[in-house]
C-alpha cells in the first residue's frame, strides 16, 4: 500500500511536467516565433482563414533569449523574427535553413535596396520584415536648438534628462559613430575611447532603458533620449512635442528579417506565411499596426502621403548613406564588448 | 506564452493530486496513522534532486570548465579581474602590435579590473543596510502586532500579509511610477510646496525598494517568536520589579533571538541576491553582484555563462557560509526561516 501510494503520488508529479499541448495535432500548423507585439494579430487570423493552416505564436524579448531557445530547442520554431546581426551569427552556426524562393513569389514587392544586405549577401536566407534607423528623440519643448549631432547627448544643460539605450552594440556603435569612427569597430583604442566617453556621459544620464524609453518620453520625462525610429513614431504618436533626428555623424540602419531555422518541421508552411507577408495588402496592415518603414515599396504606394511624407518612418536617401549596418563580431570580440560595456553600467 | 492548453484531464488531474495531498495532510496530522514520514518526502525528493540538486551540480560544472567542457580555473581569475577573458579573448599577434606601437594594457582598456570585486562589496553593503534597516523597522512592528494589549495587532498582521500577494514585480514597476519625476509622490510634494525631488533611478529609491520588498520576511519570524512567548514571563519579571524597559531587555529580547536570527538570514539572503529591483528603480545605472551575474548570462558570447557561473557559485559559497555562522547562533532553527 505504501509502495503503491508513492509511485502514484510520483506519476502524478511526473505527468504534471509533460506538455500537454495536443490540440492540433493532425492539423497543418506554424510555429512562429516573434518579438511582442510586433505582428497585427489579425494577419495570422487572415492567413488561418486563407490557408486552414494554423499558427502557433510565441514571443521572445532579446535576441540572446531567442538565440539560446533555438539552440536548446530545435525544432521547436519555423519561422523566426531576429534581428539583422544575428542573422550573420545564425547562418555561420547553420542554425537557419536557405529558403526556397520558388514558394515566395510576392518578394518582388521588395524595396531592391534593401535585398542582399550585408548580413546576407546574397539574399539565400532572409525576407525583410520591417527596417528602420536609429537616432535621437527629443521633446521640442525642452530642446530649442537644432538637433543634429551626437555630441548633444554629452552636453551638461540636460543634465539628467537624457535616456540611453541599454543595449551593448547600440549604445557602443552609436558613440563609436559620434567619434567619427564604424559602429562595427574592432580596434582596441577607438573602443577605449568610446567607453571613456560612455563614462563621462554616466552623470548626465537618467537611465538606460530598452523598452521603457518610449513611454517615458511620450510622458515628458525626459529631453533627449536615443531610440530606434519605431519605437520614436509609437511616441511621436502620443506627444506631439517629440521630434526624431539621425544625426549627421550618422547612426544605425537596421532591418528585421523573416528566416527559417534549419531544425523547422514546416518550412513550405513557413514559406507560405513569409509569402502572404510579403502580400501588399498584408504589408500594409502590419505596418500600419507596427508603424516601423516597410520594405514593401507596393504597400507603401498603397499607404500614399501618409506614409511618404514622414520622414522618420520615411527618411530621405541621404539618411541612409551615412548610417551603417551592425556585422555580426566574432565572439572574442563579443568578450571585449561585454568587458567594456559592463566597465560603463559598473561606473560610479 | 504558448498557445498552451491544459487539457480537461489536467484539471482532474491536479483536481485528484490536490485532493490526495489533502487527505494525506490530514491523515499525517492525526499522528501519523496509516502513513509515515518518508512516504510524504518521496514526491519532495524527487522535486530537490530535479531542481535543485542537478542545477547546483551544473553551476559548479559550468565554473570549472570552459565552453569545449575543459577544465579551467580562468572563470575564477575573472572575479579578481574582470578584463581577464577580454586579454585572452584578443588574439596575441594583434595585442603585440598595440603594445610594439607604445601604447600599454591601460591604454587599451584591457588592464585589470576590479568591477566584480567593487559591485559584490557593494551588494553587500546594500544587502547589509537593507538588513539593518528591515530590523530596525521590523522589530518595533513585530513587537506591537505581538501585544496582547493591542486590539488592532491581528489587523496589522493581515495589512503585512496582503502586499505579499501581489507579485513583487508588479509591485516594484508601481513603486516605479509612484517615484517618477511626474509621478504621484512628486506632485504631492510640489503641491505641499516642498519641490519636486530626484526620487527615482538612484541608490536610495533601490535601497527603499529592496526594505519594501524584504520588510516582511524580518517581520514575521519575529513575530512567530514573539507570538509564542509564553507572556507569563514577562509578568513575572515584572512582579519581580523590573519596569518595561528592563523586561524588554532581560526576557522578551534574549528569548526573540531566533526569530531575529532568522529574519536577519532571510532578508540578507534575497537582498545579497538581488537583481532587477536595482535595474527597475536605479534606471540600469546601478548594478548590483545580481546585475552582473544576469548580464553574464544574457550575453549570445558562451564564455560568459561559464563566467557567471562562477560568479554564482561564489555568491552560494558566501551564503552557505553566513548560513553556517548563523546555525551556531540559532541550532533549533527556532525561528522558522532556516531551510
Amino acid at each position: 500500500m505504501k509502495k503503491l501510494v508513492s509511485l502514484v503520488s510520483v506519476l502524478v508529479l511526473c505527468f504534471s511536467m509533460l506538455p500537454l499541448n495536443n490540440a492540433f495535432a493532425d492539423q497543418e500548423v506554424v510555429n512562429v516565433y516573434n518579438w511582442y507585439d510586433y505582428m497585427d494579430e489579425d494577419v495570422f487570423a487572415l492567413f488561418e482563414e486563407e490557408t486552414g493552416i494554423h499558427v502557433n505564436k510565441m514571443y521572445f524579448t532579446t535576441n540572446e533569449d531567442m538565440m539560446v531557445q533555438l539552440r536548446v530547442s530545435p525544432g521547436a520554431y519555423d519561422l523566426v523574427f531576429p534581428s539583422d546581426y544575428c542573422v550573420e551569427r545564425m547562418i555561420a552556426e547553420g542554425l537557419i535553413a536557405e529558403i526556397n524562393f520558388d514558394n515566395v513569389p510576392n518578394l518582388v514587392n521588395v524595396n531592391p535596396d534593401l535585398i542582399n544586405p550585408d548580413y546576407d549577401p546574397e539574399n539565400k536566407y532572409s525576407v525583410p520584415f520591417m527596417w528602420g534607423t536609429v537616432g535621437i528623440l527629443y521633446n521640442t519643448k525642452k530642446v530649442e536648438e537644432e538637433v543634429n549631432s551626437w555630441s548633444i547627448l554629452w552636453d551638461e544643460k540636460y543634465a539628467d534628462d537624457i535616456i540611453m539605450l541599454d543595449s551593448i552594440r547600440d549604445t557602443l556603435g552609436v558613440t563609436l559613430k559620434y567619434l567619427g569612427y564604424s559602429m562595427n569597430s574592432r580596434n582596441l583604442v577607438e573602443l577605449k575611447a568610446a567607453t571613456d566617453k560612455l563614462i563621462e556621459q554616466k552623470p548626465l544620464v537618467k537611465a538606460y532603458y530598452v523598452d521603457e524609453t518610449k513611454d517615458k518620453m511620450a510622458a515628458g520625462d525626459a529631453a533627449l533620449a536615443v531610440v530606434y525610429s519605431g519605437d520614436a513614431l509609437y511616441a511621436m504618436e502620443l506627444n506631439e512635442d517629440l521630434d526624431y533626428a539621425v544625426p549627421k555623424e550618422g547612426s544605425n540602419v537596421w532591418i528585421d528579417p523573416m528566416v527559417i531555422p534549419a531544425t523547422a518541421k514546416n518550412k513550405e508552411n513557413a514559406e507560405k506565411l513569409i509569402n502572404f507577408l510579403c502580400r501588399p495588402d498584408i504589408a500594409q496592415k502590419n505596418c500600419e499596426y507596427i508603424w516601423y518603414s516597410s520594405p514593401n515599396a507596393a504597400a507603401i504606394e498603397l499607404m500614399g502621403e501618409d506614409y511618404t511624407e514622414n520622414t522618420t518612418i520615411n527618411p530621405d536617401p541621404s539618411v541612409l548613406e551615412r548610417c551603417e549596418f551592425f556585422h555580426d563580431i566574432p565572439d572574442n570580440y563579443l568578450t571585449i564588448y561585454n568587458s567594456f560595456w559592463s566597465q560603463v553600467k559598473n561606473a560610479k | 506564452m504558448t498557445d498552451f492548453q491544459v487539457p480537461i484531464w489536467g484539471y482532474w488531474l491536479m483536481g485528484i493530486g490536490l485532493a490526495a495531498f489533502i487527505v494525506m495532510l490530514g491523515m499525517y496530522i492525526r499522528k501519523n496513522r496509516g502513513f509515515k514520514r518518508p512516504l510524504f518526502a518521496s514526491p519532495y525528493v524527487l522535486w530537490l534532486v530535479i531542481f535543485t540538486v542537478i542545477p547546483c551540480l551544473l553551476v559548479a560544472y559550468f565554473s570549472f570548465t570552459d565552453p569545449a567542457g575543459n577544465f579551467t580555473l580562468d572563470n575564477f581569475k575573472n572575479f579578481w579581474d574582470s578584463n581577464f577573458n577580454a586579454r585572452k579573448a584578443m588574439d596575441q599577434e594583434e595585442l603585440n602590435m598595440y603594445l610594439s606601437m607604445g601604447l600599454t594594457l591601460e591604454d587599451l582598456g584591457l588592464a585589470r579590473n576590479s568591477i566584480n570585486i567593487d559591485t559584490l562589496v557593494f551588494s553587500l553593503w546594500m544587502a547589509f543596510l537593507c538588513t539593518a534597516i528591515c530590523l530596525l523597522l521590523g522589530y518595533p512592528a513585530a513587537h506591537i502586532m505581538a501585544d496582547r494589549n493591542f486590539k488592532l495587532g491581528p489587523t496589522l498582521v493581515i495589512l503585512f500579509i496582503v502586499p505579499m500577494w501581489m507579485n513583487f514585480l508588479l509591485r516594484t514597476i508601481a513603486m516605479m511610477s509612484l517615484l517618477e519625476d511626474n509621478g504621484l509622490i512628486n506632485n504631492v510634494l510640489e503641491m505641499v510646496g516642498i519641490g519636486r525631488q530626484k526620487l527615482l533611478n538612484n541608490t536610495a529609491a533601490v535601497q527603499l525598494g529592496m526594505v519594501y520588498n524584504f520588510l516582511p520576511f524580518m517581520v514575521f519570524p519575529i513575530y512567530n517568536v514573539l507570538n509564542k512567548m509564553d507572556y507569563k514571563l514577562s509578568e513575572a519579571a515584572m512582579d519581580l520589579g523590573c519596569d518595561h524597559w528592563h523586561t524588554f531587555y532581560k526576557v522578551t529580547l534574549p528569548l526573540s533571538v531566533p526569530g531575529v536570527v532568522s529574519g536577519i538570514t532571510m532578508v540578507f539572503m534575497p537582498a545579497v541576491t538581488t537583481f532587477y529591483i536595482s535595474r527597475l528603480l536605479g534606471g540600469g545605472k546601478i548594478s548590483l553582484f545580481g546585475d552582473l551575474i544576469e548580464a553574464k548570462f544574457l550575453s549570445t558570447s558562451l564564455q560568459e555563462w561559464n563566467v557567471g557561473s562562477a560568479l554564482s557559485l561564489i555568491m552560494m559559497v558566501l551564503i552557505l557560509l553566513s548560513l553556517g555562522l548563523l546555525r551556531r547562533v540559532d541550532p533549533e532553527g527556532e525561528g522558522g526561516g532556516m531551510v
